[in-house]
């Protein structure tokens, strides 16, 4: 038995304070802080491998490490619930790395790792949004080329997004995007809001919380800082529109929160309830206080 | 009612030990020992260190070890353990002309100084079960000979000396180290061999053989493949002078390709390189081929639009860890991101019903 412990005592004092060293912390917040600067602007960022694979958060679990500080509390979701398994996993890491608290209610948290969703709760000054992000270029799927990207960055060189959701509405009478939803930030970058649906696309308009972005394969980082203007692409006679399920939580009976769809019996009957836990448990407690 | 599904972290732990269980198989048969796995299983080994661009026989026997085999997720251990060592120096440049050869071969000249060397190689053997393997305990003896000392240059440099190589200029940059700063294109060749030398095997291999097959050909001749030990020299400031640090054993292919040379430069023949960790010839090669078809820039050729001459393609896709984890991402929950295409599928044929109706 004390083999056992020594051996996890040995686990944590062989790494660093949140697992990465020094060094490359300080490289990723010169990468963050060039980020912030510059909103909405993909830095890259020389990413390490981690313990986890690429695509799982990598980019998110080293920013999370490098903003960290040991009386952070933190809160790791993803799709929009704190006990999702690779929720659970990275949490899990960082308790072991980092020894930090942990929570799951959105506003007790100073630094949350999302996965897919921005919580319902609406976020706080110094609160850190850190997000996992697959592919960081919203051009990518429109031009491969990492070099053309980058030069129509540089150039504004949006013409072709913007043909792209009128070929939706030519064609289907809607665009045809929803999660991933590209926005502009700033009034300058396009910029990839990670895969969240975009319902979730107007919280991060003039958001009092930092938030960060994390691509770890991709090497990149971008970021929008505090209070600054996000506008989800769209036309005037076609605005943007943010989309759910039209039901209510059959949990907590919420009706203007994100909702999951369960299938809930064999012949395919189907039930909504909310993706974000912390916020349905919320209502339950605020619903069953009315009652009393 | 019903309630969605809790107790991922309880899933998760279970899910673990269940794997330790059957990584370890049948209790009854001895459990496999690292050193068995570092000597029996060499070239699984190589492979492991090459990839996981970490020289360490022990780290790599027990990657595989714990990885049940899977080659790629051993790799990965590896490569997760290399990002959380120091580096605390940079050796010396090896020199392969003085590789202590276990095989060289040239297949561009019958006889050269310092001579063709076989070396321990599956190429002649006929590919047919041995049965005597299974009798345990086998411990075969091959007819030794005292190490043939003689030197052995590198074959590319006879042709050197006519002017029939083109000559590589060091161009006396730092070479860029792939893990210490992030790659942007159009990059250098530096990186570019760097890159490949870590590449998944299996992606090299096809991309190599593509060129063989017409997508960008340029027939290349094997002008040299060694295998063998180099010292790893280290400059030590406190001394003042290097030294030996270490004995790894690389394989280093030079390949002789045709160039038609321009108006203001005459045909000369031009040169793929492929340098890998420990013996993994076919890997070698393989980077060599894709390292001349990515030069027709530098070189003025046409670019055929073949996938082996794209830089952007080749290199950010040949790496296993960050394509395998992208792949298998996928696995993740994305209830949220699909529900959102859902609502929208909904939506776009509820429209068009309507429109039909009309």
């Amino acid at each position: 038995m004390n083999e056992m412990s020594k051996n996890e005592n040995l686990d944590i004092q062989i790494y660093n304070f949140a697992y990465l060293d020094e060094n490359t912390k300080r490289m990723i917040r010169r990468a963050l802080l060039k980020a912030l600067c510059i909103p909405g602007y993909q830095v890259p960022f020389s990413s390490r491998e981690m313990p986890m694979p690429y695509g799982w958060g990598t980019g998110g679990i080293q920013v999370t490490s490098a903003c960290l500080i040991p009386k952070d509390i933190l809160k790791v979701i993803d799709q929009g619930a704190d006990d999702t398994t690779n929720a659970v996993s990275i949490r899990k890491f960082f308790q072991k790395t980092a020894n930090v608290a942990v929570t799951e209610k959105t506003s007790d948290a100073s630094l949350i790792q999302t996965r897919h969703r921005i919580p319902e709760t609406k976020l706080k000054e110094k609160q850190i949004l850190v997000y996992q992000v697959p592919i960081p270029e919203p051009l990518r799927f429109l031009e491969p080329r990492e070099t053309e990207t980058r030069k129509m960055h540089a150039l504004s060189e949006y013409g072709l997004m913007y043909v792209k959701l009128y070929e939706d509405i030519a064609k289907h009478g809607h665009i045809e995007t929803a999660y991933a939803y590209p926005v502009k930030t700033n009034g300058n970058y396009v910029t990839d809001p990670s895969p969240i649906p975009k319902f979730d696309n107007p919280k991060m308009n003039n958001s009092p919380a930092i938030q960060l972005f994390g691509a770890g394969r991709e090497q990149r980082i971008y970021a929008i800082p505090p209070y600054t203007n996000v506008k989800s692409l769209d036309f005037e006679d076609y605005p943007f529109e943010a989309m759910k399920a039209n039901f209510k939580c059959s949990i907590c009976g919420s009706s203007d929160s994100y909702l999951d769809e369960i299938i809930v019996s064999d012949d395919g009957k189907r039930s909504y309830i909310c993706s974000d836990t912390d916020y349905c448990k919320e209502q339950t407690k605020l619903n069953s206080k009315k009652e009393d | 009612m019903y309630v969605a599904v809790k107790g991922g972290e309880v899933a998760i732990d279970n899910a673990h030990s269940w794997m330790s269980e059957i990584r370890r198989g049948d209790t009854s048969i001895p459990n496999i020992t690292l050193d068995q796995i570092s000597e029996q299983l060499t070239l699984g080994v190589d492979r492991v260190m090459s990839e996981g661009s970490l020289y360490d026989k022990d780290l790599a026997a027990l990657a595989i070890k714990q990885s049940r085999g899977d080659l790629i997720e051993a790799i990965f251990l590896l490569r997760a353990y290399r990002t959380t060592l120091t580096r605390f120096s940079y050796s010396k440049p090896v020199n392969t002309a003085n590789m202590t050869c276990l095989r060289r071969i040239s297949a561009t000249f019958k006889d050269i100084p310092g001579g063709q060397k076989l070396g321990p190689t599956f190429d002649y053997t006929h590919r047919l079960l041995d049965f005597k393997l299974l009798a345990e305990n086998e411990a075969p003896i091959s007819p030794t000979k005292k190490y043939n000392d003689n030197k052995m240059p590198h074959v590319l440099s006879f042709l050197n000396q006519e002017d029939l190589m083109q000559n590589e200029k060091d161009n006396n940059l730092d070479p860029i180290d792939i893990t210490r700063e992030p790659i942007s294109y159009p990059t250098s060749r530096s990186a570019r061999l760097q890159a490949l030398s870590r590449g998944d095997e299996g992606f090299l291999l096809g991309l190599a053989y593509s060129t063989q097959r017409g997508y960008a050909r340029n027939h290349a001749f094997v002008g040299e493949l060694r295998i063998g030990i180099v010292d790893i020299e280290l400059y030590i400031p406190e001394l003042g002078f290097e030294i030996n640090v270490a004995e790894i054993i690389l394989t280093e292919c030079e390949t002789v390709n045709q160039f038609q040379g321009s108006k203001i430069e005459p045909p000369q023949f031009t040169r793929g390189y492929g340098l890998v960790f420990g013996q993994t010839e076919r890997k070698a090669l393989a980077m060599a081929l894709i390292d001349r078809a990515l030069r027709w820039k530098e070189l003025g050729e046409d670019y055929s639009g073949a996938p082996a001459q794209d830089e952007e393609f080749v290199i950010s896709h040949c790496d296993n860890i960050q394509a395998t984890g992208f792949l298998e991402h996928i696995k993740l929950p994305h209830y949220v991101d699909f529900q959102s295409e859902l609502e929208l599928i909904r939506k776009i044929r509820a429209d068009a019903k309507v429109n039909m109706k009309r």
